[in-house]
């Protein structure tokens, strides 16, 4: 009943004292902290352990290090401290780049015409229905950056009848930005002719104006392409989309980079101008907008939301069970 | 008995009606087979014993009429009659089966039925065009992708792989000849013929034999005067080319020009390398050549 706890309480408040005049004391095994049930108390506690564990911890690492200096050069090599790209879970569809049956898919496939030099890329940008300011300037700024490309008001059209008039004029790409109050927030990604459609969730969009430390506008050259940490044959198909939005040769003239990075399922696009001060620094300033994208599903064939089939869907509660586990 | 007038007495305004709403102008009356939807003597169902209405249901519209014989039998006192699917004839049904009612009745269940056909029409036109799927984002997903977009973010050092990655396609030679960087291939030649000198020097040592004359330097004396001298002239006569060809691109862009400085920086640079210990020297003739072009180029931009 009541006692108890106050026995308790007294136990530890005993203990307290008597841990005040040993250092380093060790509790009874059965005393957890959460037992005591006055807060401040509890919290008292609750520091001191921690400053005990932060002091054990401390010793131990002074300990390791004077190991460390008596055996010289017989010390064991340092661990290397774990990050979540070293414990990644393999993934059993990781691009072996010598495989055949991937060198043989990539020379069949949709880009295939693109990687092959038969078509030059001309994209088309467009919106959801009436969008607001923020959109419509990151659709110009994105129409600056990537190299022929053309800027429509939605008004209102219907996707499905839009693609066979672009494709008659001869685009090779259909960009359509989804805004969300006022923000842009999705993108859906269609190559033309009867290319794969990826739909993307976008996030942390900058545009110029509120870039820190940025250059001037970007010019008119083509700009190069980098394509970072496309592992899977998911991300080398993801990859080699972004690859086919730029023209082939790049203008090296213009000094001009569009990366796409891939770090944990996010990529991430920056835009910079680069400068090689000497053969070993490379100097880089950022223009152009910046933003995220993760990707939210794959689907063969042009846009058909209904009707298409899904090469790759993001499932919340079977991908992102694991913290250790992407896809891309 | 059926009190219409004492009915609305209370309802309509001394006492309370559960189907009123009051607005500052307006009363609206909630009541499902209202006709007009406000609250009026001629409109509430409820003070008027013979009523009639129109309502539709799942696209098919209906007509309800109230006598006053069955005010006793309230589960039968609406009676429904199916209006046809067509305008024109259901407008004829109503005028049919409310023939001898009063005129407001019939007009009002008129513009109803008008409303509803109306409507049902622009359903159908909606529907067949796209329709906008709101998706319900959840707020405990949203805040842990954005915990994990910042700490990839953290953890992809952006501006080292790009810089990296730049660096790579200079070395591999995705570039070509634009940039002059012979530095490293200078200096692997470099060190090739320091070791091809050394190696010969080794053998003519081995050669000498006594009495070959060798002609030394003072103690004083260093050699980097000389050698300062030389490529002074050097230097000078190939800032004459750079200043010509400058002048030749003075109409062209920035960005060219910025190459240019690049390429003449880079060829001084390349050519610092020859004199090792005596880059200290050196320094004060390199930024005499570089305030000499500076200033031109500005001229020449405006």
């Amino acid at each position: 009943g009541k006692r108890a706890p106050v026995q308790e309480m007294e136990q530890a408040e005993i203990e307290v004292t008597e841990n005040k005049s040993e250092s380093g004391a060790c509790f009874p095994p059965t005393f957890s902290v959460s037992e005591i049930k006055n807060k401040q108390r509890r919290h008292a506690m609750f520091l001191k352990l921690k400053e005990e564990k932060r002091k054990q911890k401390l010793e131990l690492k002074k300990k390791k290090k004077k190991e460390r200096k008596a055996l010289g050069d017989q010390a064991p090599p340092k661990e290397v401290p774990k990050t979540i790209e070293n414990q990644r879970i393999y993934d059993e569809t990781t691009v072996n780049p010598e495989d055949e049956e991937v060198a043989f898919d990539e020379g069949t496939d949709e880009f295939s015409a693109y990687f092959n030099r038969l078509t030059n890329p001309k994209v088309l940008i467009t919106t959801s229905d009436r969008p607001r300011g923020r959109t419509v300037r990151f659709c110009e700024q994105l129409a600056t950056m990537i190299p022929h490309a053309h800027v429509y008001y939605r008004r209102g059209l219907a996707l499905k009848r839009v693609i066979p008039q672009c494709i008659s004029r001869g685009f090779t790409y259909l960009m359509v930005i989804n805004e969300d109050r006022k923000v842009p927030n999705g993108l859906v990604l269609c190559h033309l002719p009867d290319g794969p459609t990826a739909h993307f969730k976008v996030s942390s969009v900058r545009l110029r104006k509120e870039m820190k430390r940025r250059g001037k506008d970007p010019t008119e050259h083509v700009p190069e392409v980098i394509l970072n940490n496309f592992t899977t044959r998911l991300g080398h198909s993801i990859g080699r989309m972004f690859a086919a939005l730029f023209p082939h040769d790049p203008q090296f003239v213009g000094r001009q980079v569009a990366t796409f990075h891939n770090q944990r399922d996010f990529i991430f696009f920056r835009f910079h101008r680069y400068i090689f001060k000497n053969e070993k620094k490379v100097g880089i300033q950022e223009l152009g907008p910046r933003f995220t994208l993760k990707l939210r599903s794959l689907q063969k064939g042009t846009f058909d939301s209904k009707f298409g089939e899904y090469e790759w869907v993001h499932k919340r509660h079977e991908m992102d069970s694991s913290r250790r586990k992407f896809h891309l | 008995m059926q009190h219409d007038d004492v009915i609305w007495d209370l309802i309509g305004n001394k006492s309370f009606c559960s189907y009123k709403v009051k607005t500052k102008t307006q009363q609206f009356c909630r009541n499902e087979y209202n006709i007009t939807g406000l609250c009026n003597r001629s409109s509430c169902p409820l003070a008027n014993s013979q009523y009639a209405t129109v309502r539709e249901e799942k696209g098919l519209c209906y007509l309800y009429m109230k006598v006053i014989e069955r005010a006793a039998f309230p589960a039968r006192m609406w009676e429904k009659v199916k209006l046809d699917r067509n305008y024109a004839k259901a407008l004829e049904q109503i005028d049919e089966n409310l023939i001898y009612w009063p005129r407001f009745i019939r007009h009002k269940c008129k513009q109803r039925l008008t409303k509803i056909t109306q409507y049902l029409i622009r359903i159908r036109k909606l529907t067949l065009k796209r329709q906008r799927k709101l998706v319900p984002l959840s707020r405990k997903v949203e805040r842990r992708e954005k915990r994990r977009e910042e700490k990839a973010l953290i953890a992809a050092q952006l501006e080292n792989a790009i810089e990296k990655e730049l660096l790579d396609r200079l070395k591999q030679g995705t570039y070509g000849d634009i940039y002059n960087f012979p530095i490293h291939a200078f200096d692997k030649a470099m060190e090739k013929q320091e070791e091809e000198t050394e190696s010969e020097e080794e053998e003519e040592e081995d050669e000498e034999e006594s009495g070959t004359r060798e002609f030394v330097a003072e103690e004083e004396f260093e050699e980097s005067d000389l050698s300062d001298f030389e490529d002074m002239n050097n230097l000078k006569g190939s800032s004459d080319e750079e200043e010509d060809a400058e002048e030749q691109s003075s109409e062209e862009e920035e960005t060219e020009e910025e190459l240019e400085e690049e390429k003449t920086k880079a060829k001084s640079k390349g050519k610092t390398p020859l004199k090792g210990p005596v880059r200290k020297k050196r320094a004060y003739v390199e930024i005499e050549y570089e305030q000499e072009t500076e200033p031109a180029q500005k001229s020449k931009a405006t």
